[in-house]
């Protein structure tokens, strides 16, 4: 059983401040959705190896060649802000004390 | 709109590439033809996000000059193109059907849409998608639901719900979508089109906007089969800029829908994908199908999957632990919405609350739990070891047989509203289709005609074995060569959702 409090754990780890109104709503949900989900679980699959993806490739490589890329102006385009040709963002370090 | 112009719309992509190369009609009246089409219709089925009416008909322009010129043209030269909302496409807004990204515009091109473009398409614009491509309806998306030219009151399927319902209202010939669980099959089967999905690393995902990345693939819709595989053809082969993507030889899928032929080879029907919550309809319109190609020279099978019944929990683990972790770049930073105030941590969480909608939300929170420790072993690690086991099943039906059948969908086109908040009643539409995305092997949806009780069209699936995409068009061009030549017409001319 999925509780309203490990939902709300959930949501931090994902970073989603959500609403009392989500967590209400989403709650039931994720718990419905989790048990069934859960059905993978009565597969015996002792000895069976994960996959992880399909084709089944490892390692692919490129020459290391250089070639165009974006310009930072390119980069910068979709930038919520921008100071001296860098994304401009939020503190990061919260002060100690 | 002028009767010529209706007339452009009602025709192949692929008559309308040999009109423009004999210089029938120019480039720019076909895409101006399509352009009035949206204009006309698309109040009503909300296909399109944005439509890129001037870059459209520049690019027509540019096609038009170069056969002027004498040039050779390439292969969809001037044939009008939807593309679904999440290739990146350089200075044409690119959302994902998502708040979080509503007015960005990409400053570099998905090498899918640079192919359409290297082969002369034009691309007429952005269709609507469920955000991120989660959903099998359009109504998860950030700027409402898609409507079914069929009968507007139902979905036209989903994630890529915009692409088949703009190819279904004969506002494109032809349309792109990705296909993670469904996402092309489902669409193009409750729209009465063509839709497949190419075997996974067949066609490049540079560019796309990541879902789930072991799963995704981009791939061609149409109003027939031809068409699609001409699109198929345009946008795959090798790209080194996605280490996932396959170096060989694309598989010779025009070819084959040009020769539709089953005699000879053996087809199985999947003992599974049958039964409760199928639609009556769904499977008489499947059983004569599966007669029609019997009675053009196949030998039938049935074939038994026994782990395909675990294939939509294992989905549901898989796609949103990748989702967990490929949405954690929008955190407001770099690109894209920021909202709230505070610490760098605090406008990370309110931007994706305020961005992301309650699928999103539910699927992220989903994929964090099955990846967390004292989880992941349960969660996660199980279903991957489900997928190996589906692939088994997959490996021992194609030794028995050369392609596997099934409907595309267990029911036809849905109310929109239905479902919309009953996620567990949602995942159910992409049942058939998510086997072979979680075994990474082709599959394709083909019209079969209508469900008796609600005149609503439905799909058969068919599936191939990884780089056997071109046994897929032999058999869906046999099966539309045979129901067009019964019908006397395509299907689509019995979609009555727009009037007339």
């Amino acid at each position: 059983m999925i509780t309203r409090d490990d939902i709300a754990h959930l949501a931090r780890l994902s970073r989603l401040a959500l609403s009392d109104e989500e967590l209400d709503h989403l709650a039931p949900q994720l718990d419905q959705i989790i048990s069934s989900v859960a059905q993978v679980q009565e597969v015996a699959a002792e000895g069976i190896p994960a996959t992880s993806h399909a084709t089944g490739l490892t390692n692919v490589f490129r020459d290391d060649e250089p070639r165009p890329c974006l310009t930072p102006s390119e980069a910068l385009s979709g930038a919520p802000a921008v100071e001296l040709q860098r994304f401009k963002v939020p503190r990061i370090l919260v002060e100690e004390g | 709109m002028t009767g010529m112009g209706r007339e452009l719309t009602r025709k192949t992509a692929t008559e309308l590439a040999a009109a423009i190369a004999a210089g029938d009609v120019s480039a720019v009246e076909v895409t101006q033809a399509h352009l009035d089409q949206i204009a006309a219709t698309d109040d009503r089925v909300r296909a399109f996000l944005h439509v890129a009416t001037n870059e459209a008909l520049a690019q027509a322009r540019a096609v038009d000059e170069k056969r002027a010129r004498g040039e050779s043209l390439g292969a969809l030269a001037g044939v009008p193109v939807a593309v679904k909302d999440l290739f990146a496409t350089a200075g044409v807004p690119t959302t994902c059907g998502s708040k979080i990204l509503q007015g960005w515009v990409p400053p570099y091109e998905s090498t899918v849409t640079a192919r359409l473009r290297a082969a002369d398409a034009v691309v007429l614009g952005k269709t609507n998608m469920d955000e991120f491509a989660m959903g099998s309806s359009t109504e998860n998306s950030g700027y409402g639901p898609s409507h079914n030219p069929w009968d507007l009151a139902k979905v036209p399927g989903g994630s890529s719900g915009g692409s088949a319902a703009a190819v279904a209202a004969f506002e494109a010939p032809l349309s792109l979508g990705t296909d993670t669980g469904g996402s092309i099959r489902q669409p193009a089967a409750v729209c009465g089109i063509v839709g497949t999905k190419p075997t996974y690393g067949g066609s490049s995902r540079y560019g796309v906007v990541a879902f789930a990345s072991s799963l995704d693939t981009p791939g061609p819709l149409g109003r027939n089969v031809l068409d699609t595989a001409l699109l198929h053809q345009v946008i795959s082969g090798h790209d080194p800029m996605d280490a996932t993507s396959i170096d060989a030889p694309v598989p010779p899928v025009v070819e084959a829908a040009r020769h539709g032929d089953v005699s000879g080879m053996t087809i199985g029907v999947v003992t599974e994908l049958a039964g409760d919550g199928y639609q009556p309809g769904v499977m008489s319109r499947f059983a004569e199908a599966v007669e029609v190609l019997q009675g053009l020279g196949a030998k039938v099978v049935e074939v038994s999957c026994p782990h395909f019944k675990y294939g939509l929990p294992a989905y549901y683990l898989i796609a949103p632990s990748e989702v967990s972790s490929n949405l954690a770049r929008f955190d407001g930073m770099r690109y894209g919405l920021r909202a709230g105030t505070g610490s760098a941590e605090e406008v990370m969480a309110t931007t994706r609350a305020a961005g992301f909608g309650a699928e999103a939300k539910r699927r992220i929170m989903l994929g964090t739990y099955a990846l967390s420790s004292g989880y992941y072993d349960a969660y996660y690690g199980k279903a991957q070891q489900v997928r190996t086991l589906i692939i088994r099943d997959f490996e021992a039906a194609f030794s028995q047989v050369d392609v596997l059948v099934s409907p595309a969908t267990p029911t036809t086109a849905f109310d929109i509203g239905e479902r919309a908040d009953d996620p567990m009643a949602m995942y159910l539409a992409d049942l058939c289709t998510i086997p072979s995305n979680l075994a990474g092997n082709a599959a394709l949806s083909v019209p079969v005609g209508l469900a008796p009780e609600n005149g609503l069209p439905v799909g058969l699936q068919v599936m191939a074995p990884p780089l056997a995409d071109d046994r897929l068009y032999r058999v869906a061009a046999a099966v539309e060569a045979a129901f067009d030549s019964r019908r006397g017409h395509p299907l689509l001319a019995e979609a009555k959702g727009l009037g007339a």
